[in-house]
């Protein structure tokens, strides 16, 4: 900073914390939703300050999906961050085991049609789910992959841009460090496990956060696929409980429902901030 | 000259792209032609025969009201969100940046809102504006304003546009903090030894020392603005007032989907797919490095 | 240990040949420096020996093995790569132990190669460290472990020496000469800096644009170069080389300055003696014009030029000097024994 004022200084930190307080309000208005009755809500004005049914509320929601007495169309919902979780986590392994092979076969290998194939993984950079969603869905019933881990994890695993961003990565490897290998005796198959891999591991991590809050904030695919509520994903099944028409709707299994949403991409992004500013900042350049 | 070291063998590659190879023949390019195959037909109403119409289904699209307006709407939506969003990321990373310490405490409180998803995000601001239980409708209510987002169309869209940009601000503050504090501080001394103050700083040197991460965020969120945003708009008006919030791809689904008009649906698949392919090719063109190969 | 034999050796990068029909030979136990210019081709032939490299034509024969088709480790050499080339996430002792395990040798005779080695070249103490936590010169002797571990019959060096600073390079020098000097290991060792070649090696292969242009002990070269080339290449600072024309008994330089020399041809050829063979002196045969002094410490490099020509040339004199000392006209005298004539078309030795 050149400039020392004091002024500057605290219009700096209060322009901050506006920006901190805009962020937070939704976030901070849900939860006092999840702490407080039904009935609170629904006498308006809403409530600012959180209410004493924390542990009711979260245990009902999770273990029930709502208050024990009411009727709903989706399940518990530690059932939906289970489901949630398999389809973020099988999305992003995936996606990274795929792209570091393909990955590792451009970059290290001359074979037919190398170029070719390039090209094609990079047209499906053009193609996101929403660009072909119908034909796609009848593909995947078409598979007897509806209501399926496979069928929310296997449509949305092959990815242009970590393949490329892998692909940058190996070209900046010394080529010295190939043949040191090649004359200490490693194949390509014991380079790339031994050597390649070890010494991608920030960008695996950084790809990692990426791609998890990607997998688990899916939101149209697993609605479109999933007509069994047993496989109701934790973002898409928020929209079932919101009432429409007459309906009252449970507000603060809604609200609870919402924040549980959140914690596990939050910590995540959060417990791995370092790798998940490279893992943005790398991936889209 | 062959600069890189290279392995001997043929087979092995070839097995190591086959997972991605299949994976995008099966889920991407045999579905994108079947899109491209499916919008030259037209479907009986039992959807058991298809007709083939040619570019019918096409010409009926660019005559249908409905369908021009959704492109308005997506345009208007990309470019609200963006600006705003960016302009917030902004602010927040200049301010950001002016701080010796503390600025990565602002950085962890700023940059969450992104492992939230935009249906998440959407579902958060409608509940705030809901008619009947909303705290922000309420106290505008007493103010003597009635919000309905379900019937008006103003309102409707903005709650989607603010809905959006406060989920896209983490993504475009990320960006322009790294960009800022790559700006050396020589340079900022220098001016400011020359006599320019923050503001003028900020316009002549700074602001312009930004412009390609500008030029690219901008690109990037228009992009991602036509597609991310199903969940914003799904969850908090379901597209309407009368489809007043229907962007291109929020019809994609309705049409396809809930109204079964799967020739239109296919068309504009199409459409869509053209345009990303637009837009992608000159997001690499003029802003990526090369992708040499 | 081995010998290395190299016949006739060609290659082409697309259509350049960057290497033409080059033949030498190594002994065993040998320490041979390839030295030349920056693109001469010397790295080139060290990766061809060591297999990383095709062979278009010609053949190379380890322990007068035809090696051509071999891969690198089943040459069993091993290389010192210029930028250490060491696994940035292993430990110095994984680094070192790699190719052993690959090559399946049992642990305890692993660890055994491996303390021996660390011994030999005193890292024992960071075999638990990684790369980034070792300086320059504890790299290279890491690198120079790995290579030690796997017993090869042959050591190929490719500039280790380029990246370290000048201190540094002259310790490691001493120290790769000690270690040959106990291991006694066939050695092909790259640099384009004349010192350490003429320092480290048993004979030198100097080389220019992909051709062999003289094979000989540090001293032949030095004293009796064969040509031009290597002439002006070897020594610091560089041989003195004057255009002259000669009529078989007489050379007369540019100048107009006559001496009394024989050659075995007439016609234009080129004079060259080394600055340190030159002497200031007033019986001397050649005019020389002083430009400036240089001074180094322990000599002293007088510049200056033919009288009345732009022909330049170096003298070194021991000691320290000034310019008033010698003042600006001075005569050069020098011993013909230490004289040096070349043809100059082919750039051949005369004498």
């Amino acid at each position: 900073m050149v400039e020392k004022k004091q002024a500057g200084y605290w219009l700096t930190h209060l322009g901050l914390i506006i920006g901190v307080l805009f962020i937070f309000f939704p976030v901070w208005l849900a939860f006092v939703g999840s702490t407080v009755t039904n009935d609170d809500i629904l006498q308006p004005p809403f409530p600012v300050l959180p209410g004493p049914h924390f542990i009711e509320n979260y245990k009902n929601t999770l273990l029930y999906g709502g208050p024990e007495d009411y009727v709903y169309n989706h399940i518990p919902i530690v059932k939906m961050l289970i489901n949630s979780t398999i389809m973020a986590l099988g999305i992003t392994i995936g996606k990274i085991i795929i792209s570091l092979l393909s990955a590792f076969a451009f970059v290290y290998f001359k074979f037919p049609f190398r170029r070719t194939f390039f090209w094609l993984i990079f047209i499906t950079l053009m193609l996101p789910v929403e660009v072909r969603i119908v034909p796609t869905y009848e593909v995947v019933a078409n598979l007897n992959m509806l209501n399926s881990y496979s069928g929310l994890i296997l449509p949305l695993i092959a990815s242009a841009t970590a393949t490329f961003l892998f692909r940058q990565f190996f070209l900046t490897v010394p080529n010295e460090m190939i043949e040191a290998a090649r004359m200490d005796g490693a194949g390509p198959i014991q380079f790339f496990k031994d050597i390649l891999i070890p010494i991608s591991r920030t960008n695996i991590a950084a790809l990692f956060v990426i791609m998890f809050v990607y997998g688990f904030n899916q939101y149209l695919w697993p609605l479109l696929i999933t007509t069994d509520t047993s496989m109701q994903t934790i973002v898409m099944g928020i929209k079932f409980m919101i009432p429409t028409g007459d309906d009252f709707g449970h507000w603060p299994t809604i609200f609870s429902t919402a924040i549980l949403s959140m914690i596990p991409t939050v910590l995540i992004v959060i417990g791995m901030q370092k790798f998940f500013v490279k893992g943005l900042l790398e991936s889209d350049k | 000259m062959e600069k890189r070291v290279i392995f001997k063998g043929w087979w092995l590659p070839l097995l190591l792209v086959s997972p991605q190879l299949i994976i995008s023949a099966v889920f991407f390019f045999y579905p994108s032609g079947e899109a491209i195959w499916n919008s030259l037909f037209l479907p009986d109403p039992f959807g058991l025969k298809s007709e083939f119409v040619g570019i019918d289904n096409f010409t009926f699209l660019f005559g249908d009201p409905y369908y021009r307006a959704s492109f308005i709407t997506t345009a208007i939506f990309s470019i609200s969100v963006s600006v705003l969003s960016m302009g917030l990321g902004l602010y927040f990373a200049v301010l950001a940046d002016r701080l010796i310490k503390g600025a990565g405490v602002y950085q962890t409180l700023l940059i969450w809102p992104y492992a939230v998803a935009p249906a998440v995000a959407g579902v958060l601001w409608m509940f705030m504006f809901n008619g009947r239980i909303g705290l922000v409708s309420w106290y505008l209510g007493l103010l003597g304003y009635d919000w309905n987002h379900a019937l008006h169309s103003g309102e409707a869209m903005s709650l989607v546009i603010v809905a959006s940009t406060w989920s896209r601000v983490s993504y475009n503050f990320i960006f322009f903090l790294a960009g800022l504090q790559a700006i050396p501080k020589s340079i900022i001394e220098a001016a400011a030894i020359d006599g320019a103050k923050f503001w003028k700083r900020f316009r002549t040197i700074v602001f312009p020392l930004l412009s390609p991460i500008s030029f690219f965020l901008l690109v990037v969120n228009i992009v991602y603005a036509f597609f991310e945003t199903f969940g914003v708009i799904h969850t908090i008006t379901s597209g309407g007032p009368e489809q007043a919030t229907t962007t291109l791809v929020y019809k994609v689904y309705a049409d396809g989907f809930v109204g079964q008009d799967l020739g239109s649906s296919a068309a504009q698949s199409v459409i869509l797919l053209i345009c990303v392919g637009l837009l992608t090719v000159f997001q690499f063109k003029y802003i990526e490095r090369k992708v040499h190969y | 240990m081995a010998t290395i034999n190299l016949k006739n050796l060609e290659k082409f990068y697309g259509k350049n040949k960057v290497i033409h029909g080059l033949s030498a030979d190594i002994k065993d136990g040998e320490f041979v420096v390839l030295v030349g210019p920056s693109g001469c081709g010397k790295s080139t032939l060290l990766r061809m020996i060591a297999g990383l490299e095709e062979v278009n034509s010609g053949e190379v024969l380890i322990d007068g093995k035809k090696v051509n088709d071999l891969e690198p480790m089943e040459r069993n050499i091993a290389m010192v790569f210029q930028n250490y080339a060491l696994y940035p996430h292993m430990s110095v002792y994984d680094n070192m132990a790699y190719g052993l395990k690959i090559a399946k040798i049992p642990k305890n005779e692993i660890d055994d190669r491996v303390k021996k080695a660390a011994n030999i070249l005193k890292i024992n103490d960071f075999l638990d460290r990684k790369p980034s936590q070792l300086s320059g010169g504890q790299r290279q002797r890491v690198a120079m472990g790995r290579a030690i571990v796997r017993s090869p019959v042959a050591f190929l060096y490719d500039e280790p020496l380029s990246n370290l600073d000048a201190a540094l390079r002259v310790q490691m020098r001493l120290e790769i000469k000690k270690l040959h000097t106990q291991l006694k290991t066939t050695s092909v060792f790259v640099t384009h800096d004349q010192i350490e070649a003429m320092t480290l090696g048993d004979r030198l292969v100097v080389m220019n644009l992909g051709k062999v242009m003289q094979v000989g002990t540090p001293i032949e070269v030095y004293s009796q170069p064969k040509n031009l080339f290597t002439a002006q290449f070897i020594g610091s600072p560089a041989m003195n080389i004057f255009q002259c024309e000669s009529d078989g008994s007489q050379i007369k330089f540019v100048n107009g300055n006559q001496i009394n020399l024989s050659s075995k041809k007439k016609g234009s050829i080129a004079f060259g003696i080394r600055p340190e063979d030159l002497k200031i002196s007033k019986e001397g045969n050649l005019n020389a014009h002083v430009d400036m002094l240089e001074m180094i410490g322990s000599d002293t490099l007088v510049h200056a030029n033919l009288e009345n020509s732009d022909q330049s040339l170096v003298i070194s004199v021991p000691g320290v000097l000034n310019k008033k000392d010698i003042g600006d006209k001075i005569k050069l005298s020098f011993d013909s024994t230490k004289v040096h004539l070349f043809d100059r078309e082919t750039g051949e030795r005369i004498n």
